[in-house]
């Protein structure tokens, strides 16, 4: 079959199994949208309000779903305005393939309309990028670049393809879905020496991140945490993989994290990590991190391995072989001691909480336990970043993978609603988007794809009417210099807001609206908008200052002691 | 403990290679002490010689960064005892009266060679391991060095060792 370059695309991507892309035409892709028009039979395309919207919603498909993101862009501007988009991919490590046209070979070079060195742009935060110089090319690089984005540690590829490439004429072939790339099975003298160190443990702790949702593995790690008696934490990335209530689970470690997850890594004597990388928002200064503790460190990717911290064991391996015979190798451990002092640590950290948060005003944590009654296991549940970001990751109550949807390593403002409308498209639920007012002022544009859609989301802006994630550092380490952080100077009404885009919006200003008013935003079968008031001096509590350690934990506000 | 290490690179020989290598290394904030790249026995490849100095864990994240990427298809820490290193330096001096006889005796020592010769310059070939052309350069410094390039590290290994797994006899 004979086929134009934009034809191949299309073709290509639907054998890749893509049922959806996110996009913006342009100048240089039009070619590639008119072979789109054609097979919109086959594959739907979402149109956003911005590219960088584009691909967030490829980003937020991806991590919904565990399935490739794909995004379309056009040359020069439409290409780097993706680059916030592939960066949070990277940073996270999400399976994305992000496609841009550039103008044809001939002008390449010449500083052309719209051109752009994309490959040359995102070179540092791609796994891998292709310029397609020749039509021959094209099907195949697309199949590798799937290939690439999903295998191992997945992340983003770019794929620049310049106009007289998608003009020009090859046969197409039709091949099978690509495989990942296998991972190396661990070694049996590791996972033995694994055994060893567990047996040889008296407190252990498990502290899983993001790899553990990639690799699947929550059964694993509960497995493992019941047999060898030992609690689990994880990173802001491994959320969601273990359900809140279960009785091992600590939550969150880290700046934000829960303080019997972070006091209790700090005392342990065995920490087994699984799929996390030990960023500086988990660990603080590395050098009093977990000072007492030896380390296994279960990774897919080999180069995380004494990247950070030093490990005594670092296995690169395919995570959820090594956990299923590292299960098997184990033997059933009791710890009455360590239980003893993990519930006491627990008791500490639920009378610390009852003691600093309020119960006469909206607090981020009534709201979300509000929104948590309407909300099903599985609902999708996105963030922007911040502190209601932080909230949200200490006090939702996550019980299936993938359903904690928010940007990690990069920590991308305006993430959340193009996230919102991928996740919506990846699973066809309801979701949730906790955002602030910062955070949804970057990308609110996207309030037009949210209708044009229909997406179900329920927007749930946590209003304190400053960049309150930052006020609260100038609070803390700036003597309360609220340099460009206060927002009471704007002007936007976030219900008319909705009103404008054609979607409903409610507004909660008192505490005993709070139960009523989310119930007729989730008893509305469309998008809807929530402005929250909340509090400008609410903390996100407890916090380990940047590059503390465990001693230097703030567990309340200077004026609440 | 900080050391030199010279790490050979197999790549795809394809346009951008050397800067992703370069890239990387710039990111991660990994400094280079002198890179050669080249074509090797087969056309489909390059051959990337860096030199670096540092510890071993600096060296081993390298291997493993340097191991992610696309288009590399080998990376080899040179076995410093079992290895061949060779760079070579053009080194232009000043001529005169006074310093030529002491040029040509230091040339004459290294054996090394004058390539150019003008009443008021010459200029020096000088191939070796990096300490012997260190050497030379230290000698010859006080007599005036007008210009000096040098191709930094290549290195092969002694014996049946071959950075290219493809490769059999």
């Amino acid at each position: 079959m004979i086929l134009s370059g934009a034809e191949i695309v299309v073709e290509t991507l639907i054998e890749q199994g893509c049922k959806i892309v996110f996009g913006y035409p342009g100048g240089q892709v039009i070619n590639l949208y008119d072979a789109l028009y054609t097979r919109s039979d086959r594959i739907q395309h979402i149109l956003t309000a911005h590219e960088q919207g584009a691909a967030h919603a490829a980003d937020g498909y991806a991590r919904a779903s565990g399935e490739v993101g794909v995004v379309i862009a056009t040359s020069g501007p439409g290409a780097t305005n993706l680059v916030t988009g592939i960066a949070t991919a990277y940073l996270d490590s999400v399976p994305m393939v992000a496609i841009t046209g550039n103008v044809p070979n001939s002008l390449i070079g010449r500083d052309s309309f719209q051109e752009v060195d994309i490959t040359g742009v995102t070179l540092p935060i791609t796994k891998h990028n292709f310029l397609v110089k020749t039509i021959d090319k094209l099907a195949d690089t697309i199949r590798e670049a799937f290939k690439i984005a999903k295998s191992g540690r997945p992340g983003p590829v770019l794929i620049d393809i310049p106009k007289d490439v998608q003009i020009a004429k090859f046969p197409y072939q039709e091949c099978p879905v690509v495989e990942k790339k296998s991972v190396r099975k661990a070694k049996g003298d590791k996972l033995t020496r694994a055994a060893q160190m567990i047996a040889e443990a008296e407190k252990p702790y498990i502290y899983f991140g993001g790899g553990a949702v990639t690799a699947d593995v929550s059964q694993e790690i509960i497995a493992l945490a019941d047999k060898i008696d030992a609690p689990i934490g994880c990173t802001m990335m491994g959320l969601s993989a273990v359900p809140v209530d279960h009785p091992r689970y600590l939550g969150m470690e880290g700046m934000h994290g829960h303080y019997a997850s972070s006091v209790s890594q700090d005392e342990a004597d065995l920490i087994i990590t699984i799929g996390a990388r030990f960023s500086d928002r988990a660990t603080g200064n590395v050098a009093k991190y977990a000072r007492k503790a030896k380390i296994i460190h279960i990774d897919a990717d080999g180069a995380e391995l004494n990247k950070n911290i030093s490990v005594e064991l670092g296995i690169e391996c395919d995570v959820k072989d090594a956990l299923q015979r590292l299960l098997m190798l184990v033997d059933e451990k009791q710890h009455p001691e360590w239980s003893a002092r993990i519930a006491a640590l627990k008791d500490a950290e639920k009378a610390q909480f009852e003691k600093v948060t309020a119960k006469d005003r909206i607090t981020p944590y009534a709201l979300i336990q509000e929104t948590a009654k309407h909300t099903d296991p599985d609902t999708p549940i996105v963030t922007d970043v911040g502190q209601h970001q932080m909230w949200t990751a200490q006090f939702y109550p996550f019980q299936s993978p993938r359903t904690f949807i928010s940007s990690g390593g990069l920590g991308t403002m305006g993430f959340g609603l193009g996230a919102a409308i991928g996740a919506a498209k990846a699973t066809g639920k309801r979701i949730v988007l906790f955002t602030g007012d910062g955070s949804f002022g970057m990308n609110l544009n996207e309030l037009a794809t949210v209708t044009a859609e229909n997406i179900p989301v329920v927007i749930i802006i946590m209003n304190n009417k400053v960049l309150g994630m930052v006020r609260q550092w100038q609070t803390l380490f700036f003597q309360k210099h609220y340099s460009n952080t206060d927002l009471h100077v704007r002007k936007t009404d976030f219900v008319k807001l909705a009103d404008a885009f054609g979607m409903k919006g409610f507004r909660i200003s008192e505490l005993s609206e709070l139960s009523s008013v989310i119930e007729q935003a989730f008893a509305e079968n469309a998008p809807v908008l929530v402005d929250v008031a909340i509090d400008q001096d609410e903390f996100v509590l407890p916090m380990l200052p940047p590059g503390g350690c465990i001693e230097d934990i703030i567990t309340e506000r200077g004026d609440q002691s | 403990m900080i050391e030199r290490f010279v790490i050979a690179i197999l790549v795809e020989n394809q346009p951008g290679i050397l800067t992703r290598v370069a890239s990387m290394f710039n990111r991660r904030g990994f400094n280079i002490d002198s890179l050669t790249v080249s074509e090797t026995e087969a056309h489909a490849y390059s051959r990337i010689t860096i030199s670096l100095t540092g510890d071993q864990g600096i060296c081993n994240q390298i291997i493993k960064q340097l191991k992610k990427l696309y288009n590399v298809k080998e990376v080899k820490v040179m076995d410093k005892e079992k290895s061949v290193y060779r760079e070579l330096a053009l080194i232009k001096l000043k001529n005169t009266p006074e310093t030529r006889q002491e040029i040509l005796s230091a040339v004459d020592i290294f054996r090394s060679k004058i390539v150019d010769f003008s009443p008021s310059t010459l200029c020096v070939e000088i191939t070796g391991e990096t300490s012997k052309i260190e050497a030379f350069i230290a000698l010859v410094e006080p007599l005036g060095i007008l210009e000096m390039c040098r191709t930094g590290v290549v290195a092969i290994e002694r014996g049946c060792h071959y950075l290219n797994s493809e490769t059999s006899l």
